[in-house]
């Protein structure tokens, strides 16, 4: 138990590295997808199985495909993307670091919230995550239903190219 | 059930408040730290599922489902989110031919 959330918090954290690190944006996606999976794993052994798998359904199954698909679409699959200067990648290490150590600082004495000691073994399964949505967050669940209606045509919008627009870029010919 | 129960409480919930920090770090310096507008939008999400694992995690571990109903409002929002901004990345290839977010300077922000 313990050893698998140590091998899964070290995959999570290589992976989100290498996401960064990566210069081909398509090796980004697929450790991205890696990562993923390891707070997938994260979710099943803290017993949140709705989410685990909703999480791998939207996640891995939805967004990563959705990035993959606009990478292959704008043909950025080479490595010719410009680099910032050494300056400012030197000052986003320090300043992620900082930030780290502030959060960390922040809870070296404990994290300051007394554990209630109210376990309950069914509290991630469907039928408890289920009766919490449609009772008390009826309400928000409906109106993410307009969000997404909103972000669709949104993105039709953004998406579709205008009238007197001149072709520029290689995509406006698959588009 | 009991068995669910103790095998949750074998990892101590300051680890999983430390993993989430470490993974929210990462994204926000990698934000920062690439200039291609799909990574950062990358990062972003690193960042969304950094705070979903920090909200299970406290889920999980007080008993309350509320946490993970609000998980899943994160994950329709993120969607919602990566839905507009790959439109808007494919907008901006379109118009400047170029995915570099130091194009996106117009407003002189």
């Amino acid at each position: 138990m313990q050893i698998l959330f140590y091998l899964f918090a070290a995959v999570s954290i290589l992976s989100a590295l290498f996401v960064v690190a990566a210069k081909n944006p398509v090796n980004s996606v697929i450790a991205l997808i890696v990562c993923f999976l390891s707070i997938a794993g994260h979710y099943i052994l803290l017993n949140a199985q709705f989410l685990a798998v909703v999480h791998i359904i939207v996640y891995t199954g939805a967004i990563m495909v959705l990035f993959l698909f606009v990478i292959m679409l704008l043909n950025l699959n080479k490595s010719t993307e410009p680099q910032k200067s050494m300056a400012t990648r030197i000052a986003a290490v320090i300043a992620g670091g900082l930030f780290l150590l502030t959060l960390l600082g922040a809870i070296k004495d404990g994290i300051g919230i007394a554990n209630p000691d109210v376990y309950d073994g069914s509290v991630g399964l469907v039928k408890s995550v289920g009766t919490s949505l449609f009772t008390e967050y009826l309400l928000p669940f409906e109106v993410s239903s307009v969000l997404f209606l909103s972000a669709m045509i949104g993105a039709v919008m953004l998406g579709k190219k205008d009238k007197g627009q001149p072709d520029g870029g290689e995509i406006s010919g698959a588009a | 059930m009991n068995d669910i129960v103790t095998a949750i409480r074998t990892v101590p919930l300051e680890h999983y408040v430390m993993l989430s920090f470490v993974l929210f770090s990462i994204g926000m310096a990698g934000a920062m730290f690439r200039r291609n507008t799909i990574i950062v939008l990358m990062c972003l999400e690193l960042m969304f599922n950094s705070v979903n694992l920090l909200l299970t995690a406290f889920s999980a571990h007080h008993g309350d489902p509320g946490g993970q109903v609000f998980v899943f409002f994160i994950m329709l929002v993120a969607a919602a989110e990566v839905t507009v901004g790959l439109a808007i990345v494919v907008m901006m290839k379109r118009n400047v031919d170029s995915v570099d977010i130091n194009q996106l300077n117009r407003m002189r922000g």
